[in-house]
């Protein structure tokens, strides 16, 4: 049995120690908002927090999540929508939303560390891929987020 | 899932009183998917409406990202006169439409038709239902419904100051006859319509809800992954699925004809599992097939005498004869998978009673309706499928209905229990219906004036209905491998368009903006003739469309809002193109840089659109961006072919562009009414153009091999 802390509570689950992360979330956690999209650390959209890092779950063991802290999207805002989830909706950014979940936590990320990032602070942390090409607009929506008043306003 | 009865006799009589009869359906009360045990009504197919006065507009057609399924109940509730705050949207059940006389018109999503081929049938829905809701209201008044007007969800008798909101008449409504004739609002009085109004569907996957095909979660459910073989069209000749077996978590492995599959408690023990299965693959041919198999192949196409004619205007030969120069070119692209960030999926349940549940993502859920039917080996009736939203799509997910066929006999093979099949990545980037490589020969003649006298141009190219279609070839000619070179707007006497069907054996399928090639290669091939003549791209181009051509008008357009011709900074240089497709006229601008060694950086993209009519300016814009970014992995990306396969398997060998590869974007709505056209692919059509002819004014390079790298635009 694996203990896992996930969005704040404590889970055991019974897998093998080199099952991905990304896995136990979505198939023993039924929690599917981490998405699958490569299995090799390169698309982003499976990018949850561990112990506050952005990683990517996809090639992060259960046995190395271990002991840690793991948030994922389902667990960012218990209590209504983050900043950035409003920015997001605001901006209108997804498009199809496949990998958007995995943006949002690196954006999240982001902006704990830099909280008002310059455009090569987010082209540097925004590694995430999005094929329908919502960049210009991610990079708005953290701009925006990352505003001293991060106002949002609703749409006219 | 409750099977529910149509009132047959109800519906023939309502489609025979409105002729086509898609929209007034005569309705019934319905326990609606949204309803939930709530006493809510059907006024018609597309109209559902609570008590408490929500409406949930239901959609056929899928949604991939491209805001169909907003737009859509925008163009109802626009008719409707619905209070916008309390609709909602849900997907119209493929199973119910089989069983209702397709009711729903099209369920395809593609060819950017999703709100273009649909808008007629869907406000004429919503204006039925509101005109069932006044009349309804006007009845229980005993007033003269001319006498009622209906605004914001609420029928008002202004002479009376009485009112009624639409929940509180919805049944009664219901009950009444459809109205025979409806009367559509002129757009520009639209307030609901043409608005940039919120996505209905984005609060929930900025929440991480589970809204995809790949999401589904079941009791019960297992998990499934598959390998094809790596050549395409093998079969399976043996399997040692001994090591398999052992594995925790396995539960079975499925051997198919032309795949294997591991089904487990999860979808991670399924995989692994699966690469421990030994596949002995019968491979009968193409084992040796290579990009320079496949290249000769298109040559041959080249060559051949007697191809059948996709254009012939005036005599090309003749007049190429009599000009003053003779400019030719060949310029060929590589096969492009799809690469949508959501695997192909398919969650499929064979009940008990023989009844089929299915769970995908879908371009088109009628045809996954038919796929898991014939798979199961059940009448379409017996067979639903619930439309999961799309992690993309781009053409990937709907004539071929692969996915379906596989996650049903994978179902079949574990009965009484939901299999989720999802494919791993290298399945995908391996196993796609591939934008078709081409190669093209273009020659045009120009006259001592600089004029086009003759254009000829030879396209050697798979077909895609071929595969898909084979009946809507007609005379040797996929109108899909043609276009744009064989439809050109502008005004050359003499045209001469031949086509070579080479097929290959890597499949093929539509990628956004099929026919795309043809356009990059046009628009670059003009700039050429442009650049012998002596002439301004802008001007050349001008010169040749005729005043009121909407081709014209884009490009005026574009050329305006980029300041065509205006100083530009240092290293920055400019290029254009413009085309018409998929129902719309675009043109644009790029500005773009090309450093020491050869990096080319495309900075901005301004964008003219004409589609008639714009429901949603926002998802309009963002389908611009969308192309734009497509647009530029469609330069570099390249699936290639050696020992039968594509050797590409993931995002690390086929990559796709970053957050810092994204130009600018400056999207220019012109629509000048009267038509419906498209916005999910006219963006990206002159997007390979004006970038490649930028690239020519920055480097003096002519690009004209795709894919482009930087190797080709270092400085000598």
């Amino acid at each position: 049995m694996i203990k896992l802390t996930v969005n704040g509570r404590v889970h055991s689950v019974d897998v093998e120690p080199e099952m991905p992360l990304l896995w136990v979330l979505r198939d023993h956690l039924k929690l599917a908002g981490t998405k699958y999209g490569c299995g090799i650390s390169q698309c982003g959209a499976c990018t949850v927090h561990l112990d506050g890092e952005p990683v990517r779950a996809c090639i992060v063991t259960a046995g190395q999540a271990a002991g840690k802290k793991v948030v994922t999207i389902e667990g960012l805002s218990p209590r209504g929508l983050h900043k950035v989830q409003k920015a997001w909706i605001e901006h209108e950014v997804p498009q199809c939303g496949y990998c958007q979940t995995g943006m949002i936590m690196s954006a999240v990320a982001l902006l704990e560390k830099k909280p008002r990032p310059t455009d090569a602070d987010i082209d540097d942390a925004m590694t995430n891929l999005c094929r329908c090409g919502t960049y210009a607009r991610v990079r708005k929506a953290i701009h925006a987020a990352a505003a001293p008043t991060a106002i949002v306003k609703p749409k006219a | 899932m409750t099977i529910r009865s149509p009132q047959r006799r109800s519906f023939l009589k309502a489609t025979a009183a409105v002729g086509g009869g898609l929209a007034l359906e005569f309705s019934f009360p319905v326990a609606a998917n949204a309803a939930k045990g709530t006493a809510a009504t059907e006024v018609n197919a597309w109209v559902v409406i609570h008590p408490d006065d929500r409406v949930v507009v239901r959609i056929a057609r899928s949604e991939m990202g491209q805001g169909t399924y907003t737009a859509l109940a925008q163009l109802v509730a626009e008719e409707l006169d619905a209070d916008w705050a309390k609709v909602s949207a849900e997907f119209a059940s493929p199973n119910e439409h089989i069983r209702r006389n397709r009711i729903w018109g099209s369920m395809s999503t593609g060819g950017s038709q999703g709100v273009r081929s649909s808008q007629d049938y869907v406000r004429k829905a919503g204006a039925a239902a509101r005109e069932m809701l006044v009349a309804a209201a006007a009845a229980q008044w005993k007033v003269p419904a001319s006498e009622c007007v209906a605004e914001k969800s609420v029928v008002t008798h202004p002479a009376t100051k009485r009112r009624l909101r639409y929940g509180q008449v919805a049944s009664a409504a219901a009950k009444l006859a459809p109205p025979k004739d409806v009367k559509l609002r002129d757009p520009r009085d639209w307030k609901i319509a043409g608005k940039p109004l919120h996505r209905l569907d984005i609060p929930d996957k900025v929440l991480g809800k589970p809204v995809f095909g790949t999401d589904v979660m079941l009791p019960g459910m297992l998990h499934a992954s598959i390998a094809q073989c790596p050549v395409f069209g093998g079969k399976v000749k043996g399997v040692d699925d001994a090591a398999a077996l052992t594995m925790r978590g396995v539960k079975q492995v499925v051997r198919a004809e032309d795949f294997v599959a591991v089904v487990a408690d999860s979808w991670w023990r399924a995989n692994e599992a699966l690469k421990k299965v030994k596949v002995d693959w019968d491979i009968p041919k193409y084992a040796d097939a290579s990009d320079a198999t496949i290249l000769a192949m298109l040559k041959e196409g080249l060559a051949a005498k007697d191809l059948p004619a996709a254009r012939k205007l005036g005599d090309a030969a003749a007049a190429m004869g009599t000009a003053a120069k003779v400019v030719e070119a060949e310029y060929s692209s590589p096969y492009l998978n799809h690469a949508q960030m959501e695997p192909q999926v398919c969650t499929a349940w064979i009940k008990p009673d023989g009844f089929v549940e299915v769970w995908t993502s879908t371009q088109n859920a009628e045809a996954s309706l038919a796929a898991a039917a014939e798979t199961a080996g059940v009448p379409l009736e017996k067979v639903e499928v619930h439309k999961m939203m799309l992690g993309g799509g781009f053409g990937r997910r709907g004539a071929p209905q692969d996915f379906v066929r596989q996650g049903v006999a994978i179902a079949k093979a574990v009965p009484g229990k939901p299999v989720k099949m999802m494919w791993s990545r290298e399945e995908d980037i391996q196993h796609g219906f591939y934008r078709p490589a081409s190669l093209v020969r273009l020659r045009g003649g120009l006259d001592a004036q600089g004029r086009i006298v003759a254009f000829e141009a030879k396209i050697a190219c798979p077909s895609i209905l071929a595969l898909v279609r084979p009946e809507a070839i007609q005379k040797g000619i996929d109108f899909s491998a043609v276009r744009t070179l064989n439809d050109m707007p502008y005004d050359i006497a003499n045209q001469q368009v031949d086509y070579a069907m080479r097929n290959g054996h890597v499949p093929v399928g539509f990628w956004r903006a099929p026919g795309l090639q043809n356009a990059v290669y046009r628009e670059c091939f003009l700039d050429e003739l442009a650049h012998a003549a002596g002439k301004d791209p802008l001007e050349f181009r001008l010169a040749m469309l005729k005043p009121g051509d909407k081709n014209r008008l884009v490009l005026e357009a574009a050329a305006k809002a980029a300041g065509w011709g205006t100083p530009l900074p240092a290293g920055v240089h400019r290029g254009l193109a413009v085309a018409d497709g998929f129902g719309s006229y675009t043109a644009a601008v790029a500005e773009v840089s090309v450093d020491a060694e050869g990096r080319l950086k495309v900075l901005r993209y301004v964008v003219a659109i004409d589609s008639g009519h714009v429901v949603n300016p926002d998802t309009c814009a963002a389908q611009a961006e969308s192309n734009a970014i497509f647009g530029v992995a469609s330069l570099f990306q390249a699936n290639t072919v050696k020992d039968g396969r594509i050797q590409e398997s993931n995002f690390h060998d086929f990559p796709l562009p970053m957050i810092g590869d994204m130009p600018k974007v400056e999207t220019v709505l012109v629509p000048t009414g009267g038509f419906w056209g498209g916005h999910g692919e006219p963006g990206i059509l002159p997007f390979g153009g004006a970038v490649l002819n930028a690239v020519f004014a920055a480097t003096g390079k002519r690009i004209r091999s795709l894919p482009l790298r930087k190797e080709d635009l270092r400085k000598a």
